[in-house]
C-alpha cells in the first residue's frame, strides 16, 4: 500500500454544508416547488403489456372544464427515437403502464378525472414476459425492425435479442482440460426497482417561442436538457433545467420520463405545469435493473489456480433495448487473473418497462453467478473461499477481462483485511452460515465543470454541475479547502443550473467526488495561480517568487522582500487594485477513473419453519481510493449493502400472466426496513487512484455487488443448500429446502 | 363538490384552509399550505416520510384526510427546531452523516420526536422497531440507528 498522506481537512468528517436545510424540511427537492398560476399534469398509461394502439384521442379530455391541455403521439415529432417511443407510445404499447396521453388541468383532482375522457383502442398482443419465451426461435416479436446487432453476419430475420457481445482470451476448453475441479451453475436474478424514495417530479414553464425552464430531480440536468430537447426537435439554448435536491436515484434518475410532457403541456397551456409520478407509476413506469439469467462454469487445479472461465448472461432490457450486457460481462471476471475465459452476453427485449442504470448497472447479477459458482468451488476443492480469491486476485499489472491492465488496485488488500477481520476469524454464530463475496465497479470519468469564486471578504463559492445525491457538496468543499489550505467552514458548493455554470455530465458512474472533484481542484489550482501572481504584483516580485502555503502567498525561500504574507481575504479585499474579481476555471474530461473492489462477508440464520432470513452481521471492506469525507463513504458502503441484501433476499419484480405487474407499491415490493437489518461495518480500504490528485476512486457502486453472493453463500453454509435464483425470500427458501 | 373549512394548529399556529372532503393532511399541507418539509413518497402509508405528529400521535399524512385535522394540533417537520436553533434530534443527524439524499429525513426526526418522547432511552431494537415505518433507500440505517442514540444520550444530557 502506498504511504499514507498527511492532509489536513480531507479524511475528517465536517457536517455536510446543506445539511441544515434537509433536517429542517427546507430543501426543495422536484416535488417541493409550486409557481403562481401553475397546472397538474397527469398521464394515462396502458392497461396493456403489449397492444397495438390502434386509437387514441383527446379531444373530449380538452373540453372538460379545468383541463388546459391534452397531448398524445401526435403531438411528438416523426420518427421518434427509443427513447421519444418509451416517453410516449406510438403505433404499440409495450408494457403495462407505457405512457399514451397526458393531460394539464387546475387541479389533481380535476387531470385525474380528465384521463377518464380519452378515448382509446387496442389490439392486444401476447406479452412477452420471459428471457427463455423472448429468446425462443418462434417468439412474438415486440418489435419487427429490431435485427440482431454485433452477429458474425448480418440476420435476415428480426428478433427479440437486440444485440450480443462476446469477450474472450485464451482457450476456454483447453483451459477446462487443464482442470481439476469444475462447477458449473445456471442463477436467474430478477427484475428489481432501484426505490429512491422521492417519486419522479418536474415543473415545466415554457412560453410561446418554445423558450422555459424545467425544475427537475435529476442525477444529470445538463443530460435531462439534452434528452428532452432531442424528444421534442427543440433548441437546447432555448431550455433552462434547473436540477432540485435529488431524493434518491441509484441510476434510475438518469434518464426522463415526465420532463417531455410537461414542457408540451406547458407549451399548449401556456402555464406552468407541474408532474410527480404517484409510487405506483414509479414501480411500472420507470426503469428498473434487468432480470437476469446467467450460466458459469469455472475450472481450477486443486492448489486453487483458475484455469477456464465460461459465462453466458442474458439480461432483459425491457421494451427498448439498452440492458446492461455490456458493464455486466466486462465485470463478471472482473476481480481475476486469468488466461482462459469467454463470456456471451445478450441484450432482450420483453414487455416490461424499459430497464434503467441501477448502482453497478448489470454487474450485481452476472457477478452474484460467478462468486456463488466460486462459493462451490471452494467447497469443492476444501479451500478457504478468500484463500481461492486471493490465489486468482487481480493486481496493479494484471491485464483486465476488459482490455487494460489494471493501475494499483485494492482487491488483495481487501482480500487480506477480510481474512483477519474479527467478523471472519470469529466462530460462525450456532445455527447461522457465513458467506463471503467479492465486488467490483469500474467507475468513470466524463466531463465536468466548476467554478471556484472568491467572495470579497476571502470566503469561498463553488458552483459545480452535478446534483448532490449523498453528500458531495461536502466532499467538493473539502478538496477545495485541501487544495486552497483554508478553512472548509469559508467554503459553499453550488449546483448550478444548465444557465449557470458548465457541462457535466450525470452524477453517476461513481465520478462526482472523482471527476467534478478533479475540476474543483483545478479551479482551485487556478485561483492559486492567479494570487500568486497579484502577490507578486502587489510586492513587486516576480510571480515565480511567490508561494501558496497555508491559504496565503508568501515569498519563496530566499527571495529578499520584506512584504507580510497575503491571505486569501486579504487578496480579494484588494482585488479592485490588482486585476478584478478573483474566478477560477476548470472543466475536463476526467480520464483515469480507478476500479473499486470489495470484500462483503455476512452471517445469516434460516428459520426452517417458515424459510425468514435474519441478517446477524454484514461487513463491508473497500477500496475507496482516498475517503474524502469517510462518514459518506461508509454511508455509500452500508446504503448499498441494504439495497444488495434486498435484491438478495426479498426484491424482485412479480408479473402476472397478462404482464402487470403485482407488487407495484413499497407495501408489496419490500425495501429492507431499520428492523431487518444489524448495524452494518465497514473497512474503508485506502489504494489511492494515482489517476487523481488526492487518490480518489468512486465509491457509490462497488457497494451493491458483493450482498447478492455474500447471503447466497451464507445460505448455502448454513443449511447446505444452494439456491441459485433470486430473491432468497422465505417461499423460495422453503420449496428449495423441501426439494433438497 | 363543496370545500370544507378546517380550523387546526400547525406547529403552534392556527391555521384555516379549504379542503376537498377526499383530499389527505398531506397533499392540503403540501399543495396549499406550502409545508413542503413533509414530504411524499408513496402516499399509501408504506414510506413515512409524510410522517407528521397529530396530538402527539405519530401518523403518515397520506393516511387521514385533511378533514379529520379540524380542531388537532399538527406538528410537522418545520415545527421541531426551537427558537434556540436545531432540536438535538436534528443535531444528531447531521454530526453522524445519517443522511445522504435527505428526502426521508423529515420524516425520520419526526418518527424520533415521537419515540423519545415516549422513551426517552429506547435500545436498538426498540429503535428499530419503531423506525421499521420509515424507509430509506440511501444508508442502511445504520447512522441514522446512532443518530438517534446520540440524540437520546443528548436530550437525557440535556434534562
Amino acid at each position: 500500500m502506498s504511504e499514507a498522506i498527511d492532509y489536513k481537512v480531507i479524511g475528517t468528517r465536517p457536517i455536510r454544508p446543506d445539511g441544515v436545510d434537509k433536517v429542517t424540511g427546507r430543501a426543495q427537492f422536484g416535488a417541493d416547488l409550486n409557481l403562481p398560476n401553475m397546472l397538474y399534469g397527469r398521464v394515462l398509461r396502458s392497461p396493456h403489456a403489449h397492444a397495438r394502439l390502434t386509437r387514441v384521442d383527446v379531444s373530449k379530455a380538452l373540453e372538460m372544464e379545468g383541463v388546459y391541455a391534452a397531448i398524445s403521439r401526435a403531438d411528438f415529432p416523426e420518427n421518434p427515437s427509443d427513447l421519444g417511443k418509451n416517453i410516449m407510445a406510438r403505433d404499440k404499447v409495450l408494457y403495462h403502464g407505457h405512457a399514451v396521453a397526458a393531460v394539464a388541468a387546475k387541479s389533481l383532482i380535476c387531470a385525474e378525472a380528465a384521463l377518464a375522457l380519452i378515448e382509446t383502442s387496442y389490439e392486444v398482443l401476447s406479452p412477452v414476459l420471459s428471457l427463455d419465451e423472448a429468446m425462443a426461435d418462434d417468439a412474438t416479436l415486440l418489435d419487427d425492425e429490431c435485427f440482431t446487432k454485433n452477429l458474425p453476419e448480418t440476420p435476415d430475420k428480426p428478433s427479440n435479442i437486440a444485440a450480443v457481445m462476446t469477450l474472450s482470451r485464451g482457450d476456454v476448453e483447453e483451459g477446462f482440460e487443464q482442470a481439476d475441479v469444475i462447477v458449473e451453475g445456471d442463477y436467474n436474478i430478477p427484475m428489481a426497482h432501484q426505490g429512491y424514495i422521492e417519486p419522479h417530479a418536474c415543473i415545466a414553464n415554457i412560453n410561446e417561442s418554445g423558450q422555459g425552464s424545467v425544475w427537475t430531480c435529476t442525477q444529470g440536468h445538463f443530460e435531462f436538457r439534452a434528452l428532452t430537447a432531442k424528444v421534442l426537435g427543440m433548441n437546447v439554448a432555448d431550455l433552462k433545467f434547473i436540477a432540485s435536491e435529488i431524493g434518491g436515484g441509484f441510476g434510475g434518475k438518469t434518464t426522463i420520463y415526465l420532463e417531455p410532457l410537461a414542457v408540451l403541456l406547458s407549451q399548449q397551456a401556456r402555464r406552468p405545469v407541474k408532474m410527480m409520478m404517484t409510487r405506483e407509476e414509479v414501480f411500472r413506469a420507470s426503469g428498473p435493473a434487468a432480470g437476469t439469467h446467467c450460466k458459469i462454469k469455472v475450472g481450477a487445479r486443486n492448489d486453487g489456480t483458475i484455469t477456464a472461465a465460461k459465462a453466458w448472461l442474458a439480461y432483459e432490457a425491457g421494451a427498448f433495448a439498452g440492458a446492461p450486457m455490456g458493464p455486466g460481462a466486462m465485470a463478471v471476471f472482473a476481480p481475476y487473473d486469468l488466461e482462459n475465459f469467454h463470456v456471451e452476453a445478450f441484450d432482450v427485449l420483453v414487455n416490461k418497462p424499459k430497464v434503467a442504470a441501477y448502482r453497478a448497472p448489470g454487474a450485481p447479477q452476472s457477478m452474484h453467478a460467478m462468486e456463488s459458482a466460486l462459493d462451490e468451488l471452494a467447497r469443492k476443492l476444501d479451500m478457504d473461499p478468500l484463500d481461492l480469491r486471493m490465489k486468482n486476485a487481480a493486481s496493479e499489472g494484471t491485464q483486465a477481462p476488459y482490455g487494460p491492465k489494471f493501475p494499483a488496485i485494492g482487491l488483495k488488500e481487501c482480500l487480506e483485511a477480510a481474512k483477519v477481520h474479527p467478523n471472519y476469524t470469529s466462530p460462525v454464530p450456532e445455527g447461522a452460515g457465513r458467506g463471503v463475496a467479492v465486488g467490483f465497479w469500474f467507475n468513470v470519468g466524463m466531463q465536468s465543470s466548476a467554478e471556484v469564486h472568491i467572495n470579497e471578504n476571502g470566503t469561498v463559492t463553488i458552483i459545480e454541475g452535478n446534483p448532490d445525491i449523498g453528500g458531495s457538496r461536502a466532499s467538493m468543499c473539502l478538496m477545495a479547502a485541501e487544495t486552497l489550505g483554508v478553512p472548509y467552514e469559508q467554503i459553499r458548493a453550488v449546483v448550478g443550473d444548465t444557465e449557470s455554470t458548465g457541462f457535466s455530465n450525470v452524477t453517476g458512474g461513481s465520478r462526482t467526488t472523482f471527476a467534478t472533484g478533479m475540476a474543483v481542484i483545478q479551479a482551485c489550482e487556478d485561483i492559486i495561480g492567479q494570487c500568486k501572481s497579484r502577490a507578486a504584483a502587489t510586492w513587486g516580485v516576480d510571480e515565480d517568487q511567490v508561494e501558496w502555503e497555508d491559504g496565503q502567498a508568501i515569498p519563496s525561500p530566499g527571495v529578499n522582500a520584506d512584504v507580510k504574507p497575503l491571505t486569501l481575504a486579504d487578496i480579494a479585499g484588494n482585488a479592485a487594485k490588482t486585476g478584478g474579481p478573483l474566478l477560477g476555471r476548470a472543466s475536463l474530461n476526467a480520464q483515469g477513473a480507478g476500479a473499486s473492489f470489495s470484500v462483503n462477508m455476512t452471517d445469516l440464520k434460516v428459520d426452517r419453519e417458515t424459510g425468514k432470513v435474519d441478517v446477524l452481521s454484514f461487513t463491508a471492506i473497500q477500496d475507496a481510493g482516498t475517503a474524502i469525507h469517510p462518514a459518506y463513504v461508509e454511508g455509500q458502503m452500508q446504503g448499498g449493502a441494504a439495497q444488495g441484501l434486498g435484491w438478495a433476499l426479498n426484491e424482485e419484480y412479480i408479473y402476472d400472466k397478462d404482464g402487470v405487474l403485482e407488487n407495484a407499491g413499497f407495501l408489496d415490493y419490500r425495501i429492507p426496513v431499520a428492523s431487518d437489518l444489524p448495524m452494518i461495518d465497514t473497512q474503508i480500504i485506502e489504494v489511492p487512484n494515482p489517476r487523481h490528485p488526492y487518490g480518489v476512486r468512486g465509491v457509490g457502486e462497488t457497494p451493491i455487488v458483493a450482498p447478492l453472493a455474500a447471503a447466497a453463500n451464507a445460505i448455502r453454509d448454513a443449511t447446505g443448500v444452494r439456491i441459485n435464483d433470486l430473491p432468497l425470500s422465505p417461499p423460495n427458501i422453503l420449496a428449495q429446502l423441501d426439494n433438497a | 363538490m363543496s370545500k370544507v373549512q378546517i380550523t387546526s394548529s400547525i406547529n403552534g399556529e392556527s391555521v384555516e384552509f379549504l379542503c376537498e372532503p377526499q383530499q389527505s393532511l398531506m397533499e392540503i399541507l403540501r399543495e396549499e399550505l406550502g409545508r413542503m418539509g413533509t414530504k411524499e413518497g408513496c402516499a399509501t402509508g408504506d414510506c413515512g416520510a409524510c410522517s407528521v405528529l397529530v396530538d402527539s400521535r405519530l401518523v403518515c399524512s397520506c393516511l387521514i384526510l385533511a378533514v379529520e385535522a379540524e380542531g388537532k394540533e399538527i406538528t410537522t417537520i418545520e415545527g421541531i427546531a426551537g427558537e434556540d436553533g436545531l432540536h438535538p434530534i436534528q443535531q444528531q443527524f447531521l454530526e453522524h452523516a445519517a443522511l445522504q439524499c435527505g428526502i426521508c429525513t423529515p420524516g425520520f426526526i419526526v418518527a424520533t420526536k415521537a419515540l423519545l418522547d415516549r422513551n426517552p432511552d429506547p435500545d436498538e431494537e426498540t429503535i428499530r422497531y419503531w423506525l421499521a415505518g420509515n424507509l430509506c433507500r440511501c444508508t442502511g440505517y445504520d447512522k441514522i440507528i446512532r443518530a438517534v442514540q446520540g440524540a437520546a444520550k443528548e436530550l437525557a444530557h440535556q434534562a
